[in-house]
């Protein structure tokens, strides 16, 4: 069975590495761009760049507007509404480094932050360090043998010393939507503010901030197919209210002497000095882009795709897929192989899949393994990438065993 | 500065392999004939950092002469450092210092594994090999 991509041709650095003899299956780390953003960063560039928020001239107008717009895109891609604010950061890891230092100032020794098992570092250790800091207890939700987030134990392990709640939406190992509207129930009961790590999530259907209800939602655009060097902290009015300015400098100011200053609100109170402004332009497009595909074909797209994977790789012997992949990827061992081996012979094979531990050193120690395979998709992959994976994946285990 | 003989034979064998296959059989070679590891250099002390695989590396001047040995649980890497140790062992100190050791990587067809990007670890296992190179 054939399942061609319709968006392939949409991204011309796919046909680019298939002329290097390139399959790229490594879209969790990063994905490819739509000609819909290079065409908007030269636009951008190409016409005069300008810095936002400052200037009374033209370019200045021309690109605070182009810039703000994409802020609209992006609060419409969430369903952000009038409930808060959208908040550009240099990545997700600096929009989680940016909760875990301008909400500090809440937490008392003692108090707990929960988190779960199969945290990206990004959204363990920012939380582990404040940890650390104030001198509070990190509680670790654990998880079930299919890879979510035990219910059961986090009923048990929340309760009315928990600060903070902080999830991953979608785990960049297993695979697996995590059952956020229970969390968050719970995490609410005990009036904890809420944190969803959307980096994964995001890049896989729509999803609804005001409907999950979380206080803050975080995403890295270069995964969903946006430049890189930006991130988006989605946060909730009366969520920010408590976000306390972290870093300081240019146009994040109300005013100033030299020795005292006020700061601005949301957003712009958190977006000190410079911000990407080509890449904030370039998401907004990728957005416009995406916003203009057939959201139900890109599901069923990658859903056919992911099913083809786990065929494929369950056709296999000695293949331990970790936990049970739903979507987006599948991360895996083979019994008697070294995923290093594995992974040497892949690349040789110029097949792009990523081996190791995945920014995810706990949850690989917790499967006892030093790290996986990892193949993970995108809409503009076909079955033809698989097939040529999966030959590759034949040869190198012909050769290893 | 003359080749060991074991490099002579790993150049000759490298030199003339076609294609990825041969290539992965031959480093695969490599590796079973390293001759084990003690179980006591195996220790946290002789681990190489960097590593996507365990690797240890221990060395020590005999004589004037250098002494490596090395092991993996990663088949490849162990291939990849069974030809470090051709080119660099029984060499003086002077001599180790230089000898190009990415050059050589480069003249076995095999410069690709010491990209920065690369993981495998075998530049971490350079590096390593420089450091104990290094001491007094």
């Amino acid at each position: 069975m054939m399942i061609p991509s319709p968006w392939r041709a949409d991204f011309p650095a796919i046909a680019a590495l298939q002329r290097q003899d390139q399959t790229y299956l490594d879209n969790a780390a990063t994905t490819q761009k739509p000609q819909a953003l290079l065409d908007a960063l030269t636009h951008y560039y190409a016409n005069g760049a300008a810095n936002v928020h400052r200037a009374q001239h033209l370019p200045g107008a021309h690109a605070t507007q182009a810039f703000e717009a994409s802020r609209s895109k992006v609060a419409q891609w969430l369903n952000a509404g009038d409930s808060g604010q959208i908040i550009f950061t240099h990545g997700a890891t600096s929009a989680l480094n940016l909760l875990a230092y301008g909400l500090e100032h809440l937490f008392n020794p003692g108090d707990e932050i929960v988190i779960s098992a199969l945290e990206h570092h990004a959204n363990l250790l920012p939380w582990q360090q404040l940890a650390q800091r104030r001198e509070l207890k990190l509680v670790i939700l654990p998880l079930d043998a299919n890879g979510l987030i035990d219910l059961d134990a986090a009923a048990q392990l929340m309760g009315p010393q928990t600060r903070l709640l902080a999830v991953s939406q979608l785990s960049n190992v297993l695979g697996v939507w995590q059952p956020l509207p229970a969390l968050l129930a719970m995490a609410k009961a005990h009036d904890a503010l809420t944190v969803v790590d959307g980096a994964q999530g995001v890049v896989h259907g729509r999803h609804d901030v005001q409907a999950l209800g979380c206080d803050f939602y975080v995403f890295s655009s270069h995964k969903l197919y946006g430049p890189d060097g930006l991130g988006v902290l989605f946060g909730r009015n009366e969520a920010l209210k408590q976000l306390r300015h972290w870093q300081f400098g240019g146009e994040m100011v109300l005013d100033t002497d030299y020795l005292h200053a006020r700061f601005r609100p949301a957003p712009l109170g958190f977006e000190a000095g410079t911000p990407p402004i080509a890449a904030v332009i370039g998401l907004g497009a990728t957005l416009d882009y995406l916003t203009g595909l057939d959201q139900d074909a890109v599901n069923a797209h990658e859903a056919a795709l992911h099913d083809y994977l786990l065929k494929g790789l369950e056709a296999r012997n000695g293949i331990r897929l970790l936990g049970k992949p739903q979507l987006a990827l599948a991360s895996f061992v083979v019994e008697g192989v070294h995923n290093s081996d594995l992974a040497h012979l892949l690349t040789e094979q110029g097949i792009a899949v990523r081996a190791g531990h995945h920014c995810a050193m706990p949850l690989l120690k917790s499967f006892e393994l030093a790290g996986a395979i990892r193949v993970s998709l995108a809409l503009y992959n076909d079955s033809e990438d698989l097939e040529r994976f999966f030959e590759a994946l034949d040869q190198a285990l012909e050769l290893l065993r | 500065m003359s080749l060991p003989a074991d490099a002579v034979t790993a150049l000759e064998k490298f030199q003339n392999a076609a294609g990825w296959e041969q290539r992965a059989r031959l480093l695969m070679q490599w590796g079973d004939r390293l001759p084990a590891l003690n179980d006591v250099d195996k220790v946290d002390a002789n681990r190489v950092h960097g590593c996507e695989s365990q690797v240890w590396l221990v060395g020590a001047l005999q004589d004037g002469h250098w002494q490596f040995a090395a092991s993996s649980d990663a088949r490849l890497i162990r291939g990849l450092v069974a030809l470090l140790l051709a080119r660099v062992n029984g060499l003086s100190a002077p001599e180790l210092r230089q000898v190009d050791l990415p050059q050589w990587f480069n003249q076995l067809g095999l410069s690709r594994q010491l990209s920065p990007s690369r993981s495998n670890g075998l530049n971490a296992v350079l590096q390593r090999m420089n450091e104990l190179a290094s001491l007094p």
